[in-house]
């Protein structure tokens, strides 16, 4: 069995699900004209970040590859970058990296075009231009194997790891037998159940792969107890904790379903995107939502399949977030948030297998161009960069 | 009478968790395992939607396991049918005190 989907050719020979104009502000200080710019410009979506100036130089690094990746990710047909002038990250190499995609890009500075008023009519005006120019572009019929899918879970509670993340490790599996690549994060999340997925992993758990795992699991654990107080209180969330959840332990292992069941073939750091990786992956990553989203857009992931049971709606202004709800009560309440029903399971109604194929159905759909729910409600503003050290 | 059910994961599961709305103190609910096989357990305490009981007798200290792993230890001793949470769970994981 083969299956297709229609996407937007790119001139690396990526193929995108979206066709659009990312705004991109090289810095914080620029959000404002890049939001005036979004506004006015339909096409048009926004990275609008809190980073990029007055941090380590390991972080500014970080931020520029971040952005640049966000550029070069396929649902992008073009980019236009907003930099003030003076800021910490490196925006002519953002320019000079999406521009080696192929993809037609701009760049405009606020102080040297003499202000705000002066740069948001200058990027109205670059912004129309280029999405006029990838306005025509056609979608192509190509194969799942270039499909790179992210899978992440949410407002979880005690039914995320016995139906919706069980549904997404169905589809997971599914495409990782169809040649496709997926990508899971939250290394928080992995507390507890490490020596599972390092069994997993490509070499065994005493190989590069294995003891990568346990490697980043020790550092986000370190991380956290760092500024000496621990991790409980922060993990599981309180949210997590009124929906039954009651170790950050039993959150992981209920988390680590949705990988489903095939060989991790390695780590990815969380700046990095995917080249001709294929099979299993995982991104170092943590937990909560803007970060993580943020890091699997940069991966090059074109999709992104979303576990919740507390009903979490955000979804990535790039990136389409297929919402799975694992519970039947928080999908009757918020079914204007949530894509589909996975506490069909709990009540008895429908096999894993079943829903699992409506979700590769449903996801199917979604790469064609069918909006998912938050991409219609418009609710994926929210975004940011995981960074390392302070804000100086 | 509506179906009051309790879901255990895995076989080496202390703790089973309860998929109904409405289960209080004193309640008898379904405890079913993986090939469905099933236990009538009643509940001591009200325990929400989601939220899970002991299966069996566990010591102050014992695992407490679920998906066949360990979740926590017990923070005193549960007897079967308790409400299994945040008061009698401890985690043993990124912790600073350990």
């Amino acid at each position: 069995m083969s299956y297709t989907f229609m996407g937007y050719p790119r001139p690396n020979g990526k193929y995108g699900v979206r066709n659009l104009v990312a705004v991109i502000p090289s810095v914080v200080c620029a959000n404002d004209v890049a939001q005036a710019v979004c506004r006015q410009v339909q096409g048009t979506i926004g990275y609008f970040h809190h980073q990029g100036c007055c941090q380590l130089p390991l972080d500014l690094t970080r931020v520029t590859d971040v952005l640049s990746r966000l550029g070069q990710s396929p649902n992008v047909g073009a980019a236009l970058i907003v930099s003030l002038g003076c800021e910490g990250t490196d925006h002519q190499r953002i320019y000079e990296e999406i521009k080696a995609t192929g993809k037609p890009v701009e760049i405009i500075h606020i102080q040297e075009l003499g202000g705000t008023s002066r740069a948001i009519q200058a990027g109205i005006d670059a912004a129309q231009r280029l999405v006029q120019a990838i306005s025509g572009i056609q979608r192509v019929p190509v194969d799942i194997s270039n499909l790179v899918m992210s899978i992440k879970c949410g407002g979880s509670d005690a039914t995320s790891g016995m139906a919706s993340n069980c549904v997404i490790g169905y589809v997971a599996d599914k495409l990782v037998d169809l040649g496709a690549t997926v990508v899971f994060g939250e290394t928080t999340e992995f507390l507890g159940g490490e020596h599972i997925l390092a069994r997993r992993a490509v070499g065994g758990e005493d190989g590069p792969v294995g003891q990568k795992i346990y490697r980043i699991v020790d550092e986000m654990e370190k991380r956290a107890m760092s500024i000496g107080e621990d991790m409980r209180g922060g993990q599981p969330t309180p949210g997590n904790i009124a929906g039954g959840l009651s170790s950050i332990e039993e959150k992981s292992l209920g988390a680590i379903v949705k990988s489903g069941h095939r060989p991790i073939q390695g780590v990815l750091e969380y700046t990095e995107m995917i080249t001709d990786h294929k099979g299993l992956w995982i991104k170092d990553t943590p937990g909560r939502e803007p970060e993580i989203l943020t890091g699997m857009a940069a991966t090059g992931a074109q999709v992104m399949m979303f576990s919740t049971g507390r009903g979490a709606p955000q979804g990535f202004p790039s990136m389409p977030v297929i919402k799975i709800c694992g519970n039947p009560n928080t999908y009757e309440r918020m079914q204007h948030d949530m894509d589909l029903n996975a506490g069909r399971i709990l009540t008895g109604e429908k096999s894993i297998d079943e829903v699992g194929e409506e979700a590769f159905e449903m996801l199917l759909d979604t790469l064609n161009g069918r909006m998912t729910k938050n991409e219609a409600l418009g609710y994926f503003g929210s975004m940011d960069i995981f960074c390392l050290g302070p804000v100086i | 009478m509506e179906l009051k059910l309790a879901l255990k994961v895995d076989d080496l599961d202390n703790v089973a968790t309860i998929f109904a709305n409405g289960v209080t103190d004193g309640m008898q609910v379904e405890m079913r395992d993986k090939k469905g096989i099933s236990e009538t357990i009643t509940v001591c305490g009200d325990v929400p939607y989601g939220h899970k009981i002991a299966v069996k007798d566990i010591q102050a200290g014992e695992s407490i396991i679920k998906y066949g792993e360990s979740i926590g230890r017990a923070s005193r001793p549960i007897k079967k049918g308790d409400y299994v949470h945040v008061h009698n769970l401890e985690a043993m994981r990124g912790r600073g005190d350990l």
